[in-house]
């Protein structure tokens, strides 16, 4: 009773003041009083969340609201009492960066408002305990995402963002309700203990775990459905942009757990394999994007979609797992999932503020128009390096431990039985290995032609360092970010109670292992201390400079930079963006993107520069996406001859299809 | 407890130490077989003190990045070289990282070596470091399918229990497991810059990789910087080995004795692996870049294949 009543009381409060913001939103406090409440209920939620989890208390609360005979019912649990310190975590960190960085806002009435209504409805979301206050949250939580990327609505990308984010909204909440509508069967019990407890058909409960799928998968972003998602997701202003995909993702992830483990009871045996491909693939797709891209906000939000992927290649072997009664490896694997879960809100929402600070330093976003960006914002360099080497799931930072963990759940797999997936299970783990190294190779590029080398444009030269607010909110999550790959293990106990109610199994105890190691199963089998490599790592590296510098030499020259007896002063002559992914291009880009770079060389003598033209197709938009929307205009423009028919016409349609309705329903019984 | 520090310490000291020796022998090796007499075999240590004493020019737009990641880099990989077991197994730290944690400390330590090369804005730096994370996007899955088959076949991902298994007269010869030796070797040639994939004698040239991402570096980052090449190719080496050629290897709480011979018979794994890098190097030519690709494929698809005959012949 208590935690949920608390928590609705933070969302009442979140949404209390988006009121007084409509009126006052052109006010200069306004930001302050907007971001302030929002970050002290986010915190309050984050501790009644955390408390929720570590006590393992239950609590539920019906409030007299919503539809008559159920009421709104709303219930803390071990999985949503997790899902709820994830998202708060993430809106605290959101709302004190939003605290500076909302002073740059040129249309503050347009994202103050829906700010605080977009963080109660993630919250109303994960609370939700029944279908129809889940939808309802669910599509709250859209709407006020989707009116937060018009906010500047004056750029015709962002429009045609909004448009196709608005369609795949409503698409994946109708794939939602019918989900719950099959779920719900036909006495409409919508409470989740009903669902719960139903007895049905196998067929249906396929058809409800398909829809599910792609409600939450277009959420998420899990591919074919990801296409809104990079471009929704960078038109936010910079704090959103961290929000949706940080968070509303993970919300998504939060959606597809509950309905599928929880509420379904035990899918098909194909559901896992479904899972780990669509997991793999979208992986691999999502970082190979982002490894073509030039727009750093956008190269962010197509690296959601591959740590999106992670995770739900993560569920489907728990699936496996479970369904072949191995508990504890189905605990692995979704502890897997879910390390990964809280993980990527950690770095993605740094990484966006780190964005967001390079967008109002230099007043862009493509990554051919920065460089340099190191020494005159140093503070927010150091904490988007820390970003990207734990998003490369490299040691000794937190990316690497959900890796890791994955890593170990696919080497329990060969005991799982079935053909499908012990092919399907290695060529994951495959797909993820690269996913990594991918990754790795992204963020280099990202971190080091954004922030390393010469400034490519004045902007980029006279950039000043970030306000205090969005250095703090950045260092946090850096340091977070440390201390989840430092000392996992109490994470992994934590997360214990999720397991066990989902999975009926649990991790061992990590807090009582001696220097604070993190062993899956057993000791001889595996086991990582991320608090030693850390601390050797920084040991003999402070050792060898100490040696170094004391007993060779200490003594340091500046010099022009040597570049092989060439330096050319121009910075343009620095490697670019598109010139660091050309190889990726090349190797990748050929068969999954169509690449063709045409080289034209003006014939000699003539004195025009040549030029390097470079076409890049997206296959899923081009040939799931348009044909689709062509067909949907042809077809609409046909119909459209139904709108200027005469009352008489009209009347003989609505009696021919009576006639067929009833015909139908005669032939049906 | 004491003697398993000492055994720990001297590990990290041997590797180290030998490190600089095994490059000069690989380096001698080819200079005999193309008929040349060769530098010194303690040259590289020669030329790391000289590195060390020489005055460090760092260009005018380099940050402390450029200055602090040689460091990080030797020490990533040298705490990931101190925890391959070489000449005797139980280690006590053997715990803390298992093979999975081994790779992405080198990942760690080529993460950063590429962002320094990008950290001073040249042209060089920047493609050096492009063309080594394009090799390292396939090394490193195709590393990490091989070790999938190692830990499978071996029940552990800790690298002291699978050399111990795989020292155990029960594993036999399998096909995964050669499938997995070749993807290894390929995957170790293209992760320590050796000819075909990049040359670590050229210094010019456009088709250079790794030198062309350090070429901005001088004196002790150097030093620093070729330390950490020549301990990865000992870490590799010893890694081969100690999968492989498990034999020998003093178990945990061995006698000195056994320690003695655990050393010896390294040494002779180390020259032996030495020298047929520098044969083969000598007998093969440095392939296009753009063939990179394949040659790391068919490492991949090895490794894919390794795995996945594991993952199917676990159910008969």
């Amino acid at each position: 009773m208590q935690a949920t009543a608390t928590l609705l009381t933070v969302v009442s409060a979140l949404l209390a003041v988006a009121v007084p913001a409509v009126a006052l939103s052109r006010r200069p406090w306004a930001g302050t009083l907007v971001y302030g409440v929002s970050l002290a209920a986010s915190l309050a939620g984050l501790g009644v969340a955390l408390a929720a989890l570590l006590a393992g208390a239950g609590s539920e609360l019906t409030l007299p609201l919503g539809l008559p005979w159920i009421g709104a019912r709303f219930r803390i649990d071990a999985l949503s009492a997790f899902f709820l310190a994830v998202v708060n975590l993430g809106g605290a960190a959101a709302s004190l960066y939003g605290l500076g960085y909302g002073r740059h806002e040129e249309a503050p009435h347009r994202v103050l408002p829906f700010y605080p209504v977009f963080l109660a409805g993630m919250n109303l979301v994960v609370l939700a305990d029944d279908a129809f206050t889940f939808l309802v949250s669910w599509e709250f939580m859209s709407l006020a995402s989707w009116a937060l990327v018009l906010a500047h609505h004056r750029e015709a990308a962002n429009r045609q963002a909004a448009t196709v984010y608005l369609v795949m909204a409503g698409f994946g909440t109708m794939a939602l309700l019918l989900a719950f509508g099959l779920l719900a069967g036909t006495g409409g019990e919508y409470g989740f203990s009903a669902i719960r407890e139903a007895v049905r058909d196998p067929a249906v409960s396929s058809l409800a775990l398909v829809l599910a799928l792609v409600g939450a998968g277009s959420k998420a972003g899990l591919a074919p459905l990801h296409v809104w998602l990079p471009l929704a997701h960078p038109a936010a202003p910079s704090h959103v942009s961290a929000l949706m995909s940080g968070v509303m993702t993970k919300v998504a992830v939060y959606g597809f757990v509950r309905i599928v483990f929880d509420l379904i009871g035990e899918p098909a045996w194909w559901s896992a394999i479904l899972l780990l491909a669509l997991g793999g693939g979208t992986a691999v797709l999502g970082i190979l994007h982002a490894l073509m891209e030039r727009d750093l906000k956008r190269l962010l939000a197509y690296s959601t979609i591959e740590n999106i992927g992670i995770v739900f290649a993560c569920l489907g072997l728990a699936l496996a797992f479970r369904a072949d009664g191995m508990g504890w490896a189905a605990a692995l694997a979704l502890t897997a999932a879910l390390f990964h879960v809280l993980n990527h809100s950690l770095f993605k929402s740094l990484l966006f503020f780190g964005a967001g600070a390079v967008l109002t330093a230099t007043g862009g976003r493509d990554m051919e128009r920065l460089g340099g960006l190191i020494h005159r914002m140093p503070a927010t360099a150091l904490f988007f390096l820390a970003g990207s080497i734990a998003i490369s799931a490299l040691p000794p930072f937190n990316g690497f431990i959900s890796e890791w963990l994955a890593f170990q759940a696919i080497l329990q797999s060969p005991e799982l039985g079935g053909w499908g997936l012990k092919i399907v299970v290695p060529a994951v783990g495959g797909m993820l290995a690269l996913a990594a190294a991918l990754a790795a190779a992204c963020f280099v590029r990202a971190f080091g032609v954004s922030f390393l080398g010469r400034p490519r444009t004045p902007e980029a030269g006279t950039a000043r360092e970030a306000d205090r607010f969005s250095l703090a909110a950045m260092g946090s999550l850096a340091l977070l970010c440390l201390a989840a790959g430092t000392l996992p293990g109490f994470v992994i106990d934590a997360l214990a109670p999720v397991t066990r109610l989902l999975v009926g199994g649990a991790m061992p105890l990590q807090a009582d292992r001696p220097w604070l190691s993190i062993v899956p199963i057993a000791e001889s089998r595996s086991s990582y201390n991320g608090l030693l490599v850390f601390a050797f790592i920084v040991l003999s590296a402070s050792l060898s400079a100490f040696a170094v510098h004391r007993l060779a030499s200490s003594r340091l020259r500046r010099a022009p930079a040597w570049d092989c007896g060439f330096p050319v002063a121009g910075a343009a002559t620095q490697y670019s963006a598109g010139g660091f992914a050309q190889p990726f291009r090349r190797i990748f880009g050929t068969t999954v993107f169509a690449a063709r770079e045409e080289v034209t060389m003006p014939p000699p003598g003539d004195m025009r520069p040549a030029r390097l033209s470079l076409a890049i197709h997206d296959p899923v938009w081009e040939r799931a996406y348009l044909p689709l929307a062509r067909a949907v205009d042809a077809l609409a423009g046909r119909l459209n001859r139904l709108q200027f028919l005469t009352i008489r016409r009209y009347l003989t349609l609505v009696f021919l299809f009576l006639v067929a309705l009833l015909l139908v329903l005669a032939l049906w019984t | 407890m004491i003697l398993d520090i000492l055994v720990q310490g001297a590990q990290m000291a041997a590797v180290l130490a030998a490190a600089p020796l095994v490059t000069g022998f690989v380096r001698k090796v080819k200079a005999r077989l193309t008929r040349r007499k060769g530098p010194s075999l303690i040259q590289p240590y020669r030329d790391l003190a000289r590195l060390m004493r020489k005055d460090a020019v760092v260009a005018e737009n380099a940050s402390w990045l450029f200055r602090v990641f040689p460091y990080l880099v030797f020490a990533a990989t040298w705490v990931a070289a101190a925890l391959v077991p070489t000449f005797a197994g139980g280690l006590v730290f053997s715990w803390t990282a298992d093979l999975i944690a081994i790779i992405a400390l080198l990942g760690t330590a080529r993460f950063f070596l590429a962002l320094a090369g990008m950290d001073v804005g040249t042209a060089f730096g920047g493609i050096g470091s492009s063309r080594e994370m394009m090799i390292s996007s396939l090394a490193e899955p195709a590393m990490m399918l091989t070790m999938f088959a190692l830990a499978l076949v071996a029940g552990s991902t800790q690298l002291s229990t699978v050399s111990a298994v795989l020292a155990s007269p029960e594993v036999g010869l399998r096909v995964s497991l050669g499938m997995a030796l070749v993807a290894l070797v390929m995957v170790a040639i293209a992760e320590n810059a050796r000819i075909p994939i990049d040359n670590p004698a050229t210094h010019l040239e456009l088709t250079m990789v790794h030198e062309a991402m350090v070429l901005e570096y001088s004196g002790r980052h150097l030093a620093m910087i070729e330390l950490a090449a020549m301990l990865k190719l000992v870490l590799y080496l010893s890694l081969i080995a100690c999968v492989f050629v498990p034999w020998g290897i003093a178990p945990a709480g061995a006698g000195v004795a056994a320690l003695a011979l655990g050393a010896a018979l390294w040494l002779a794994k180390l020259a032996a692996g030495g020298f047929l890098l520098a044969f083969f190097e000598t007998s093969i030519a440095k392939m296009r870049v753009f063939r990179v690709p394949d040659f790391l494929g068919a490492a991949l698809m090895l490794g894919l294949l390794g795995t996945l005959l594991l993952f199917v012949s676990r159910s008969m």
